[in-house]
């Protein structure tokens, strides 16, 4: 299984905001676990969902030069569960962005239904202020993520880093 | 649009108690953001970004929290004390901050203590009623 938890994007508006879909499967083996004969999304994938989605449009603003970094969860409610068959929408709003670091707001949403409503903020690690050296590749965006923007009919530049 | 004293209060009372997850009551003006509400290096962004927004105007980093780069210079700093050429520095820098406790101990691991609610209604204050 690959660390994807999006599946295309099919809004991408650079600096603002983005929707990105995902289809959930009975072929995620987790489902199988969580939990047993009851096959729910886990919350915390959901939130890395639209850290996902919220961080590469943080990424794009910024032509992926900064290492992105999910560095506080500031709001994360859930509605109801998500089941196999369901197809979300993950809407994420760059709210505030900074050369340190960017907020976002967003929601998950399957059908009319609301499931989530969840709020992120990003560090731009090499600007942190302790001053602290990180590698010099980009190891937050992998040609995982290339390859979603690409398949969304998004530009992404050749990383050369997969994981 | 000027704002009263008090109307900035419950204004960033709302801001940290969104940012940082607190009651309102916990919010009073001598808590320390830090100590007092628990407050972590990107929740100081968190509270900039919030702030911009509660009341339209646009804060430079260094200006609300400018200890970060003052800490690094050598001639500010002695033995984890803050050198008077130091506290001088941060007066000035920190125009909107109460020092009076603070010069008893000029203690670099302190310095958090200086970031109170009072303080940032200090400094929304000097921003929007200048």
């Amino acid at each position: 299984m690959r660390w994807i938890w999006i599946d295309k994007f099919i809004e991408f508006n650079s600096g603002s905001n983005a929707v990105a879909i995902k289809n959930v499967t009975m072929a995620e083996e987790h489902l199988h676990d969580n939990f047993p004969g009851f096959p729910i999304m886990p919350e915390c994938l959901m939130i890395e969902s639209m850290a996902q989605t919220a961080g590469i449009l943080v990424g794009h603003a910024r032509d992926f030069k900064e290492k992105v970094i999910l560095a506080k969860i500031s709001k994360a409610v859930f509605f109801n569960f998500v089941r196999p068959g369901d197809t979300l929408k993950i809407h994420a709003k760059i709210e505030s962005i900074a050369p340190e670091a960017a907020s976002t707001t967003g929601k998950i949403t399957c059908g009319d239904e609301i499931i989530a409503e969840i709020d992120l903020m990003f560090s731009h690690i090499d600007q942190n202020l302790a001053g602290k050296q990180f590698p010099q590749e980009n190891f937050v965006f992998t040609d995982l993520f290339a390859v979603v923007l690409r398949a969304s009919g998004i530009e992404a530049p050749a990383w050369g880093v997969s994981k | 649009m000027a704002m009263t004293r008090d109307e900035i209060f419950k204004e960033v009372q709302g801001v940290l108690v969104d940012a940082l997850g607190v009651d309102d009551d916990e919010v009073t003006p001598d808590a320390t953001l830090m100590g007092d509400l628990g407050a972590e290096s990107i929740d100081f962004l968190d509270i900039v970004f919030r702030m911009e927004k509660a009341f339209g105007i646009k804060i430079p980093r260094e200006e609300l929290f400018p200890a970060e780069s003052l800490v690094s210079n050598k001639e500010f700093i002695s033995n984890g004390k803050l050198t008077h050429q130091g506290i001088e520095e941060l007066r000035k820098r920190m125009p909107h901050t109460d020092f009076t406790e603070f010069v008893d101990d000029p203690a670099v691991s302190k310095i958090g203590d200086l970031f109170t609610v009072d303080a940032l209604v200090n400094f929304v204050e000097g921003k929007i009623n200048a």
